[in-house]
C-alpha cells in the first residue's frame, strides 16, 4: 500500500493577517480548491505592547470587515469552517468582542447563517496569582523577571494551542473568532481532529501562518496547503508569484529565535529531518518533520502594564557647531530640567518618575549601544519625549522642555542662541498611554482547556 | 573587500517575541553559503560584543536548505518599551553588512 494517499485535507490560509488586506482573485482561486477549512490570524506581538494593554487593535474596523466580508461569504459557499485567531491584534477579550460585532452586521447585511463560537482567553488576576503562588508560571528564554503584584497592574492573555478550537469545532462552530492563539494552532486544529500526522500538521500550519509570506516574491495574498499521509503540498494562490524549496524551507527562520525545535503548548515541531521538493513553479512538497509531544502541557502568557502617558517633540539641528555640542549639552539639559521640574510643581513632581529622552537621528538613534560608526551628518533630527505618570504632568514637562531645548546655551557662541528648528506649532504633540510587556511565561500543569472560555451563538 | 552583504541575498533582523532579537542572514546560492561559514565570520563573539550581551545567550544555527545562518539573542531593550528605537528589531542588522570579512 506503500505511497497510496488514504488521506487529504486541504487548508486555506487566505492572508497572513485579517484586515491587512488580500486579492480577491488569490482567494477565489482558494475556494475554487474546495479547502475543509479556512484559518487566519489577526494579530501578533510584533506590533509593541500597545494594543494587549490598551485593548485596541492596531488595524482598522473597516479594513478588517472587508477582508471578513470576503471570508464569511467563501466560507458560506463551501459550507466549511472559518477560524480566526487572535481577534484584535492581541487577542483580548475586547478584540474577540469587537470582531464578533463585525461579524454579526457582516451575517445580518449578507444574510449569513452561521453558528458563531467565541473563544475567550484573558486570564484574571487571582487566577495567574495561584498558578504563581503553587509554581506554576515558569519564564521562557529572555522574560523579564515577575512579582505576584504585576497580575493587578496588567493585563494578561493565555495562548491557545489546538484543543479550545477542536472543542469549538466538535461543537459544530461555523465561525469561529479566537483570542490570542498560536497562529499555528488555527490551521492545525482541523487536521489534528482528523487524526493527520503531527509532526506533518505543524509544519504545514508552521509553513502557512504567515500566508504567502515564504513566496517568490513574497505576497500578502494566501497560500493553500495539502495535507496528505506521508506529505504535504504547499502552493501559493497570487498570480506572478512562485514557491521554491528554499523559499519555504526559509520560512521556518521567519520570527523565531531556532528553525529546527518550533515550540507549541503541547510539544515540539522538529523540522531538522525536513525535507523541500519543487512539483511545479507554485507548489513545493514537504516531509519529514516530527512532532516531539511534552511531558506536560503548557500555555504561554503574555501581559503588558502601563508605563506612563508621553508627549513627543521633534526637532531638528543644522547648525554644525550645535551638532558638535549636543553631546555635552544634553546631559546638562537632563540635570536644569530636574531642578526646574520642582520648581514648577512646587515638589509635587519627583524627577524620579519623569523621564526626559533625546534621540538623535542621523547620530545613533536607531541603534543607539551597537553602533560602531560614529556619524558626521549634516542634519540632524532631535526626537525628544516625555514620559510621565499622566498626560497632563508629561504635557506640561514637555511645553517647557520644548522651550528650553530650543536655546540651550552653547559654550561656542554669546548671547541667546537658536539651537532647534521645529516644524510644528506648537511643538508638543501627546502621544498618550506607554505600555511595556510584562510577562512572555508558560502556565504549566495546566489542562489544554482550562485557561479559556468558550461561548456560542447563532446568527 | 569582501563584506557580509557581498554573500548574502537578504540580511535581516527581527523580534522572536518582545525579549528576543533575531537574525537571518541568507546568501546568495550554495558557493556564497559554504563560503560564508567557512569564514566563521559569523560567531557568538561577534554578537555579544556588538549587542551587549555574552556567548552563552547566543543561539547560532546554520540552516543549509535556506542558505542561511541564523543569531538569535536576548533582545538590548523590551520591545516598545521607554527606550526601545526599533520596534519591530528592523534595522539592528545594519552595522553587520559593510563589515569585512577576512578570506580563509
Amino acid at each position: 500500500m506503500k505511497g497510496t494517499t488514504l488521506m487529504e485535507l486541504r487548508i486555506l490560509a487566505p492572508t497572513g493577517a485579517l484586515g491587512a488586506g488580500f486579492d480577491a482573485d488569490a482567494l477565489a482561486r482558494g475556494l475554487a480548491a474546495r479547502p475543509d477549512v479556512i484559518a487566519c490570524d489577526a494579530g501578533s506581538t510584533d506590533s509593541g505592547p500597545a494594543a494587549l494593554g490598551s485593548g485596541t487593535p492596531k488595524l482598522s474596523a473597516r479594513a478588517v470587515t472587508r477582508d471578513l466580508r470576503l471570508l464569511l461569504r467563501g466560507r458560506d459557499e463551501l459550507g466549511v469552517p472559518l477560524i480566526i485567531g487572535s481577534c484584535g491584534t492581541s487577542g483580548r477579550d475586547a478584540g474577540v468582542d469587537q470582531v464578533a460585532s463585525l461579524c454579526r452586521t457582516i451575517a445580518a447585511e449578507e444574510d449569513l447563517h452561521v453558528k458563531l463560537g467565541l473563544i475567550y482567553s484573558d486570564q484574571p488576576a487571582q487566577r495567574l496569582k495561584d498558578l504563581y503562588d503553587t509554581g506554576r508560571i515558569q519564564p521562557l528564554a529572555n522574560a523579564p523577571e515577575i512579582d505576584r503584584e504585576l497580575f493587578e497592574r496588567g493585563h494578561t492573555v493565555a495562548m491557545m494551542g489546538v484543543e479550545p478550537l477542536r472543542e469549538a469545532l466538535r461543537k459544530g462552530c461555523d465561525v469561529i473568532l479566537a483570542g490570542r492563539a498560536s497562529d499555528t494552532a488555527l490551521f492545525a486544529a482541523l487536521p489534528h481532529m482528523r487524526g493527520a500526522d503531527p509532526g506533518l500538521t505543524w509544519h504545514m500550519a508552521k509553513t502557512i501562518e504567515c500566508g504567502a509570506a515564504c513566496a517568490v516574491p513574497p505576497s500578502a495574498n494566501g497560500l493553500l496547503a495539502t495535507l496528505r499521509d506521508d506529505h504535504f503540498d504547499v502552493t501559493t494562490l497570487a498570480a506572478g508569484t512562485r514557491l521554491t524549496p528554499r523559499s519555504v524551507a526559509a520560512h521556518t527562520l521567519y520570527e523565531n529565535a531556532d528553525p529546527y525545535h518550533i515550540a507549541e503548548p503541547s510539544g515540539v515541531l522538529d523540522t531538522t529531518e525536513a525535507t523541500y521538493e519543487p512539483v511545479d513553479e507554485q507548489t513545493v512538497r514537504v516531509r519529514g518533520a516530527r512532532y516531539l509531544p511534552a511531558d506536560g502541557y503548557t500555555n504561554k502568557l503574555e501581559g503588558a502594564e502601563l508605563v506612563g502617558y508621553q508627549t513627543v517633540i521633534i526637532g531638528g539641528v543644522r547648525d554644525r557647531v550645535v551638532i558638535d555640542a549636543l553631546p555635552k549639552l544634553l546631559p546638562t539639559a537632563e540635570r536644569y530640567f530636574d531642578a526646574k521640574i520642582l520648581d514648577i510643581f512646587d515638589g509635587e513632581v519627583d524627577p524620579a518618575d519623569i523621564d526626559i529622552d533625546y534621540r538623535l537621528y542621523g547620530a545613533g538613534a536607531v541603534l543607539t549601544g551597537s553602533e560602531p560608526d560614529p556619524l558626521t551628518p549634516r542634519e540632524l533630527g532631535v526626537l525628544i519625549t516625555v514620559t510621565a505618570p499622566d498626560q497632563e504632568t508629561a504635557h506640561a514637562i514637555a511645553t517647557f522642555v520644548a522651550h528650553a531645548s530650543s536655546h540651550l546655551p552653547i559654550a561656542e557662541y554669546d548671547g541667546l542662541v537658536s539651537t532647534l528648528a521645529y516644524p510644528y506649532s506648537p511643538p508638543e504633540m501627546d502621544r498618550g498611554a506607554l505600555y511595556r510587556f510584562t510577562l512572555n511565561h508558560v502556565a504549566t500543569g495546566v489542562t489544554p482547556t482550562e485557561l479559556f472560555r468558550t461561548v456560542t451563538e447563532e446568527l | 573587500m569582501t563584506t557580509l552583504l557581498d554573500y548574502c541575498s537578504l540580511i535581516r533582523s527581527k523580534n522572536a517575541g518582545p525579549f528576543t532579537l533575531t537574525f537571518d542572514f541568507m546568501c546568495h546560492d550554495q558557493t556564497a553559503y559554504d563560503a560564508l561559514v567557512a569564514t566563521g565570520f559569523l560567531n557568538k563573539e561577534l554578537f555579544a560584543t556588538l549587542y551587549g550581551t555574552t556567548p552563552d545567550q547566543i543561539l547560532l544555527v546554520h540552516h543549509p536548505l535556506a542558505l542561511a545562518v541564523k543569531v538569535s539573542l536576548p533582545r538590548p531593550a523590551a520591545q516598545g518599551g521607554p527606550h526601545d528605537t526599533d520596534c519591530y528589531a528592523g534595522q539592528q542588522y545594519a552595522p553587520l553588512m559593510d563589515m569585512e570579512i577576512a578570506q580563509t
